[in-house]
């Protein structure tokens, strides 16, 4: 596919920096989706990668499929993680989701339309100090109160707000 | 007793990562070349008389596991330095990662000298990927210092690191899983034996030592067997990092002498419940750890008395819960957890958390029937019992102590189920 082209020189380039092991698949991949605009593996990107390193395609979907930060589907191009674990939810972190929907324009679990803004629920990411927090396109934010949140939403993903 | 210590932490905000002479000039790297002096042996016997326990949950004694993994031949051997730290409530590991990197860099090199290790990897989970590249950067320092690569400060040893980012999976700092995912797969554990220490990365012998035990290797090592053991109490030798967390007014990192009761934590470091609440519960230990009511506020922190009533040190997550929130609540919250990590790989923990989920689901909205109430400790504890690994093992421990501290709240009729 056309959209693709400049991308497969790309991966390409990962894959001969860490090299054509099955080893190197999980470094391959993040690496790989740190390119791709909405935060997925393409399917022509999965094969590409899997007659690389000479593996079968569905060993590649295995990894894809098992990691979180991994994705097979398109997501939106900023991804919004809401802590939904032990610590956040004690702080009360269900104000932040209904700001953040209300915010975003999105429900939690969902994709935008418009293809700009994933909002999901995210297990604990170790900021338990500062709760309730939410990663930004793996930025942690936290001390949140509604009002911080709408400023941190506006200076990240600004004038999208639909 | 003084509620604080500063051996493990006293590095914290010392020094810049970025500028290793900073780190040298604060006695960096001298536990490195006291060890050198002390050799294999005499690091071994130093790490026994400081009574170290792994600091990543099992509580192994340190100074066995050195020698065990000494005592594995072979002419490739890994280390691993597990910094997958995923543990709810967790988030010790991320403040010696940020603040005090060549502490973690210097215990490696004297483990892996003292048990023959050849390469080395910090396993970082992907949560923390704003630390990598500063991370990168001290391991780039450290080997133009000659602390890391080839003959290391002209001993005659050769050992580097590299840095290995997770993908989001909790199951990967169980160490097996750790392992398969550093060899391209999905991160499923294996079966033991083999242990990793004879057969893990690439069927090689590895060593998995948690980022905590490291530096507290580093720590022994630099102020002696002595000072450290000074602090704690007979059984639960020395400090240890807690993650204080929850409803307190001062959330953080602390290094605590083991000894001092949890009120102590909650009140003189963690400043007391927000809002002047009343503590209800904890969770020690993370989301795999046990419930404990407010009536055992009063326990030392140590080994000991946490075995006596039933609980774990486990990570050092100290998670507080103010009397506003309900126990059932707090189960589905765990729960979403288990049931989004549990790999899938043995039917005791995936069907039980999605059987256990979906009870709590209804308890939690006042639907559970006699049925499902009478299931829930059957089915947590045959997942205690009958899972493949540690994940499956624990995810019903705090279901099982809130069933033994709480059953009057969570079973009352009318309130979480209805009689059918």
């Amino acid at each position: 596919m056309m959209q693709f082209e400049n991308l497969f020189e790309k991966v390409e380039a990962i894959i001969d920096k860490y090299g054509r092991e099955r080893a190197n698949l999980l470094p391959i991949l993040t690496d790989t989706q740190d390119l791709v605009d909405h935060n997925f593996i393409p399917e022509e990107v999965a094969e590409f990668i899997a007659c690389s390193l000479c593996i079968p395609t569905s060993q590649v979907y295995e990894v894809i499929t098992f990691y979180a930060v991994l994705s097979e589907v398109p997501k939106g191009k900023h991804i919004v993680q809401v802590c939904d674990s032990t610590v956040c939810r004690l702080n009360k972190n269900t104000s932040l989701v209904e700001a953040l929907e209300k915010e975003l324009g999105v429900s939690v679990g969902n994709t935008r339309p418009d293809g700009e803004v994933t909002l999901e629920f995210t297990p604990c990411f170790g900021a338990c100090d500062i709760s309730p927090a939410i990663r930004i396109d793996k930025k942690v934010y936290g001390n949140l109160t509604e009002e911080k949140l709408v400023k941190v939403i506006n200076d990240n993903i600004g004038g999208m707000h639909s | 007793m003084k509620r604080t210590a500063n051996l493990i932490s006293g590095n914290f905000k010392k020094y810049d990562p970025l500028q290793i002479d900073s780190y040298i000039a604060i006695d960096g790297f001298k536990a490195l070349k006291k060890g050198f002096e002390l050799g294999s042996d005499g690091i071994i016997d130093e790490i026994n008389a400081s009574g170290l326990m792994g600091r990543g949950g099992a509580a192994y004694p340190t100074g066995v596991k050195l020698k065990q993994s000494r005592d594995v031949p072979g002419d490739v051997k890994y280390l691993i330095c597990n910094a997958d730290e995923g543990e709810p409530a967790t988030f010790k590991d991320r403040y010696l990662l940020e603040y005090d990197p060549y502490s973690i860099i210097e215990g490696m090199v004297l483990t892996a000298y003292t048990v023959g290790a050849t390469h080395g990897y910090i396993y970082v989970r992907e949560e923390y990927s704003y630390l990598h590249n500063m991370l990168r950067k001290t391991l780039d320092l450290a080997r133009q210092g000659n602390f890391l690569g080839e003959n290391i400060l002209g001993k005659g040893f050769d050992f580097d690191i590299e840095l290995f980012s997770g993908a989001g999976a909790y199951i990967c700092g169980e160490g097996s899983s750790l392992i398969e995912s550093m060899e391209g797969k999905s991160g499923r554990p294996r079966i033991k034996p083999p242990y990793t220490k004879v057969s893990g990365l690439f069927r090689e012998p590895t060593l998995v030592h948690n980022v905590e035990t490291l530096t507290t290797i580093k720590t022994i090592l630099y102020h002696g067997a002595g000072v450290f053991s000074k602090y704690g109490t007979e059984e639960s030798k020395g400090t240890k990092l807690i993650s204080l967390c929850g409803n307190v007014n001062n959330p953080g990192v602390y290094e605590i002498p083991f000894g001092i009761t949890i009120r102590e934590i909650i009140e003189d470091l963690g400043g007391g419940v927000k809002d002047n609440l009343d503590v209800k519960f904890l969770q020690l230990g993370g989301a795999s750890g046990a419930i404990m009511p407010k009536s055992l506020i009063d326990i030392p922190y140590a080994y000991e008395s946490f075995k006596e009533n039933g609980l774990e040190i486990g990570s050092g997550a100290v998670l507080v819960a103010d009397s506003t929130n309900r126990i059932i609540d707090f189960l589905d919250s765990v729960q979403t957890f288990f049931l989004h990590e549990s790999c899938g790989k043995c039917t005791p923990c995936r069907e039980g958390n999605r059987q256990l989920s979906n009870i709590i689901g209804r308890m939690k909205d006042g639907s559970a029937t006699d049925n499902d109430v009478a299931s829930v400790e059957r089915i947590a504890n045959i997942m205690k019992y009958a899972s493949f690994c540690g994940l499956g093992k624990t995810a019903p421990t705090a279901v099982l102590t809130a069933i033994r501290y709480f059953s009057d709240e969570l079973f009352s009729k009318g309130d979480v189920y209805e009689r059918m």
